[in-house]
C-alpha cells in the first residue's frame, strides 16, 4: 500500500506500523507524527496515511523543511491554503499577528499593506523586534515571516489606503483582513470592499482595547461577506490602552476566520 | 423599523443622516445596510426609512 512519508509517496507492506516504518527509513527520528498527531505509542498504518519523521536538532534541507513544517496540520488543510491569496490592510497589533498565523498555516500568498514604520510603542503588542525600529512594517514583517515559513509568497505595499486605491490594491486577493487602528479607516475599507468588490470576503475587527474579559471577543457574520471580530465596544482611548493579549486574541479570531473561509466554512 | 434586530419606535420617513444623528453615530465610522442592501455615504441624506425596514449598523471603535 502507499503512504506519504514526509509528504512523499512511499510503498510499504500492509499491516506495517509507524515505528516499524521509522526503523526502516529513519531510525534516528525522535518525533513521529501521524496524520497531524504526535504519537507516543505504535500504531498500524493504513493506506494514504501521512507519516512524518523528524530528528530533533537536525536542520533539514529546504525541500524536506516544507513537509516537516506542516506535519502537525490537519491533513488536507495545507494543499488548500497554499492556493489562497489574502490581503492584510494594516500591520499593527492585528495585522502583524494575523500575517504570522496565516504564514505559519502556509497561506500561499500574503499581500501586506502599511504606510508606517516601526516605533517603540508598537512593541507592546505588535510582532516586531527592537532591531526593526525605523524600518517599514512591510519590510520588517516580510523578514520575520521568512524566518518562519520561507515557502510562501509575500508581496508588500507601502501606501495609505483610501477609497481611491483600495479596489486596485486588493484586486488579486480573495479575502481581505481589516487590521487598521482608526475607526474611520476601518469603516472606509469595509464600505469600499463591500460596495466595489462584492465577490470578496472581508474580515474586520472592532473593540479589543483594555484588559476586559477575553470571552467578550467574538466573531460574528454580519452583512453579506463581512465577518466582524471583537467586543464592538472597547475603544482605544485615553485611559484605555491596547495590549498584546486582547489584541492578539482578536487577531487570531480574524486569522481563524480566514482559514475557515479558505476551507469553505462560511458559518462562524 | 428594526435596527440591529431590535424593534425601535423611531419615526418613519427619516433619512439615514437623521437616524445617525438620533442614535449619536458618526457617519465616518459606520457601515449601514437597509434590507440587506449596503448604503453608500452619498446616499445617507436621500434614503428614507420605512416602517418595516430592517437596518443593520456596524459602528467601528478604534484600536488595532
Amino acid at each position: 500500500m502507499n503512504i506519504f512519508l514526509n509528504e512523499n509517496p512511499l510503498t510499504v507492506d500492509e499491516g506495517i506500523t509507524a515505528y516499524e516504518t521509522k526503523n526502516q527509513v529513519k531510525k534516528d527520528a525522535d518525533v513521529v507524527i501521524l496524520n497531524g498527531f504526535l504519537i507516543k505509542e505504535d500504531i498500524i498504518l493504513h493506506a494514504n496515511d501521512r507519516l512524518t519523521l523528524i530528528r530533533k536538532g537536525a536542520i533539514p534541507d529546504r525541500e524536506e523543511l516544507e513537509a516537516l513544517l506542516i506535519a502537525r496540520h490537519t491533513p488536507g488543510v495545507f494543499h488548500k491554503v497554499k492556493k489562497a491569496r489574502v490581503g492584510i490592510a494594516g500591520l499593527g497589533g492585528l495585522g502583524s499577528n494575523v500575517a504570522i498565523s496565516l504564514a505559519r498555516t502556509g497561506v500561499g500568498k500574503l499581500l501586506l499593506v502599511d504606510f508606517d514604520v516601526v516605533e517603540p510603542s508598537n512593541l507592546n503588542r505588535q510582532q516586531y523586534f527592537i532591531s526593526d525600529i525605523g524600518r517599514y512594517k512591510t519590510d520588517a514583517l516580510k523578514d520575520i515571516i521568512f524566518q518562519i515559513n520561507p515557502f510562501i509568497e509575500i508581496e508588500t505595499k507601502e501606501m495609505f489606503l483610501d477609497e481611491s486605491n483600495i479596489e486596485d490594491c486588493f484586486k488579486d486577493m480573495e479575502i481581505i483582513v481589516e487590521a487598521f487602528d482608526s475607526p474611520e479607516c476601518k469603516a472606509n475599507l469595509v464600505n469600499t470592499i463591500l460596495s466595489k468588490c462584492p465577490d470578496k470576503y472581508i474580515v474586520a475587527a472592532s473593540g479589543m482595547a483594555g484588559y476586559f474579559s477575553s470571552n467578550t471577543i467574538k466573531t460574528k457574520k454580519m452583512l453579506r461577506n463581512l465577518y466582524l471580530v471583537g467586543d464592538e465596544v472597547s475603544a482605544a482611548q485615553p485611559g484605555c490602552g491596547l495590549m498584546a493579549p486582547r489584541v492578539s486574541i482578536a487577531a487570531n479570531h480574524q486569522a481563524n476566520t480566514v482559514l475557515r473561509l479558505i476551507l469553505g466554512e462560511r458559518d462562524i | 423599523m428594526i435596527i440591529n434586530g431590535e424593534k425601535t419606535d423611531l419615526p418613519t420617513g427619516i433619512s439615514i443622516t437623521e437616524l445617525l444623528r438620533q442614535l449619536n453615530l458618526d457617519r465616518d465610522k459606520i457601515v449601514i445596510e437597509v434590507n440587506c442592501e449596503l448604503i453608500s455615504k452619498d446616499q445617507y441624506a436621500s434614503v428614507l426609512l420605512k416602517q418595516d425596514d430592517q437596518v443593520e449598523i456596524i459602528s467601528f471603535v478604534g484600536g488595532g
